[in-house]
């Protein structure tokens, strides 16, 4: 008798609830959805509007200039180099990332004295806000007294009398940048790549060595074509991180030697905030949107391959 | 048999050096930069700008004199209480935002909840480097330039996103039977939520706390953008750039700065890591 009521109050409730939950579902979403909406998607928007107009820094003008500034910002050949950076650094510290990652998660994946420690220690840059990281790199690659070069020359890889300018020719600038991006986003790597390990069944790979496959045997077609997916999670945010960040090169090289190491945010920091042309700027910057698609788009498949929404 | 069995063994052995070598690499790579700031930063000027010296070594004794500096010549403490001050706003604002729209999107949203959530959660993919212009604007329009309350402003626009998909998955590893229970009993949702919910979630909402506050310190765009007196940096612009002074770098505050600032700042971060790695990757990972 009890439990008929219980089931009966239960399901007026249900009825009742559905509209004040939906109501009050409305009501706790708002402050996210309205902070979104107003200072994520408005300014996309108005990143978007301003880069077809001919706004600055000093004056309100915002008049609608079609695609002169786009035409500007590729008739310079610094901006061109910045786009061509931006993907060379991107590319090159993702493909290295990708092989460091998947060593790294393999290596923690196994047991070993002092893990906790070598954990802790391999995700220190991932934590450290990415100036102070840099300045640290800007000093390890000083002109005078660099200590990578130091210890180069100290297991002669460097000869006595070789002095590398790490940030001084464009040459040296560009593989230092990508070190460090190298450096900062291969232990994030690693740690998700480790977490889609652990959630492989052991009995999987004890089948496969029972049967005879070798380590490299279980890697390639086991180990690897299970962990795609993960893997590709951890591309896409290094990818991105990597593809619109601003610290490293602007701390490190403040994208010289001779602008040759400018990538499209720097570039449009300088141009739009130091020199004060917003709508110039703001169309250097909108030429990263159509790689953030893609990132979006592709994260927005994973997901819902993978939960069936 | 034995044949076999030796080279089983001693390939165990090659792959047990291996693995060595590989963790004795990675962790050189990635803890090296701060043993050298460690090192710079308690080394006289004459020791450590003598291309002569090996630089692992105190040839003089080690010195204070750059963190005298850093403390009593610079504002770093100021820059310090600038990072928290943004930080815990940033917090505050990001938890009233982020926990409600988590439970509405893990409860009450029904068919459109994930979807929603999904859409929210790719915004902290538009990055700060395609915002600071458009709201460089925004932020002389509301005359918050040069002023710390422009950071508190700006840093929910990645925080908010980030921290309401952690919390909608928070949400979601709790029975919903919990709540239903209690409102059986009378309880009408928002006291469940209260009474019931927010209690067990303590480890979701403190996860999103350090997660915010660490967020807001690591900034470095918007700061650089919106703040140029001194006194109103934070950390991570005033250190990388107020200790140059013309072409002088001074490399010892410099590297004892950014030693104390990062430190605990990572320490903290690492200690959170795993739940941060589970909210990225929820989805691909199932």
């Amino acid at each position: 008798m009890a439990k008929i009521a219980t089931a009966e109050s239960y399901k007026v409730i249900r009825r009742g609830g559905i509209t004040s939950d939906r109501w009050l579902g409305t009501f706790m979403l708002a402050p996210a959805i309205l902070y979104i909406v107003l200072l994520v998607a408005g300014p996309l928007l108005f990143a978007i509007y301003l880069s077809v107009s001919n706004a600055t820094t000093g004056e309100y003008t915002l008049e609608y200039v079609g695609l002169a500034n786009f035409v500007r910002a590729l008739q310079s050949s610094i901006f061109r180099t910045a786009l061509a950076n931006t993907f060379i650094f991107t590319i090159v510290s993702q493909i290295i990332v990708i092989i460091f990652g998947n060593m790294l998660a393999l290596a923690l994946q196994e047991r070993f004295r002092g893990r906790s420690i070598v954990r802790f220690l391999i995700l220190l840059p991932w934590a450290t806000p990415v100036s102070l990281a840099a300045i640290g790199w800007k000093w390890m690659y000083d002109s005078l007294y660099s200590v990578v070069n130091w210890m180069l020359k100290a297991v002669h890889i460097l000869g006595p009398t070789d002095f590398p300018q790490w940030l001084g020719f464009p040459s040296l600038a560009i593989p230092a940048v990508i070190s460090v991006h190298v450096w900062r986003t291969f232990p994030f790597s690693a740690v998700v790549i480790l977490a889609g390990l652990t959630s492989i069944p052991q009995e999987t790979l004890d089948a496969a060595s029972v049967d005879g496959a070798g380590f490299f045997h279980r890697l390639f077609y086991i180990l690897l074509p299970m962990l795609l997916p993960i893997i590709t999670v951890a591309v896409l945010f290094g990818t991105v991180f990597t593809f619109t960040d601003m610290g490293a090169v602007y701390i490190l090289t403040a994208g010289g030697p001779f602008n040759s190491t400018h990538v499209l945010s720097s570039w449009a920091f300088q141009v739009g905030i130091v020199a004060g042309d917003l709508a110039q700027g703001a169309a250097v910057a909108v030429f990263m949107l159509p790689v953030l698609l893609v990132a979006a788009i592709t994260m927005l498949r994973i997901a819902s391959r993978e939960t069936g929404v | 048999m034995p044949v076999a069995l030796r080279s089983r063994s001693s390939r165990k052995i090659i792959g047990r050096i291996a693995l060595y070598l590989a963790v004795a690499w990675f962790t050189f790579y990635a803890a090296f930069p701060f043993v050298w700031m460690l090192i710079t930063a308690f080394k006289r000027n004459s020791d450590l700008y003598n291309v002569k010296n090996n630089p692992f070594l105190f040839n003089q004794p080690p010195t204070l004199e750059h963190m005298r500096l850093l403390f009593e010549g610079t504002p770093f403490l100021r820059w310090l209480w600038n990072t928290g001050f943004v930080g815990l706003m940033v917090v505050i604002i990001t938890l009233v935002a982020a926990v409600p729209a988590g439970y509405s999107l893990a409860r009450l949203a029904r068919a459109w909840g994930r979807r929603l959530g999904i859409a929210i959660f790719l915004t902290y993919l538009v990055p700060p480097t395609l915002l600071f212009i458009p709201l460089s604007r925004v932020v002389a329009e509301l005359r918050l330039q040069d002023n710390l309350w422009a950071l508190v402003l700006v840093y929910p626009t990645f925080t908010i996103p980030f921290c309401t998909w952690l919390m909608m998955g928070f949400f979601k590893s709790i029975p919903g039977e919990l709540e239903e229970a209690a409102m059986v009993d009378g309880c009408t949702r928002l006291a469940a939520l209260r009474h019931i919910v927010l209690p067990i979630s303590v480890a979701g909402i403190l996860t999103v706390t350090i997660f915010a506050f660490a967020l807001s310190m690591q900034e470095f765009t918007y700061a650089l953008t919106f703040i140029s007196p001194s006194s109103q940096k934070t950390v991570s612009i005033g250190v990388p750039t107020d200790l140059i002074r013309g072409d002088v770098f001074y490399w010892g505050s410099l590297m004892g700065g950014a030693l104390v600032s990062a430190v605990p700042a990572a320490i903290l971060y690492s200690l959170f890591l795993d739940r941060f790695i589970a909210g990225l990757t929820a989805g691909a990972l199932k």
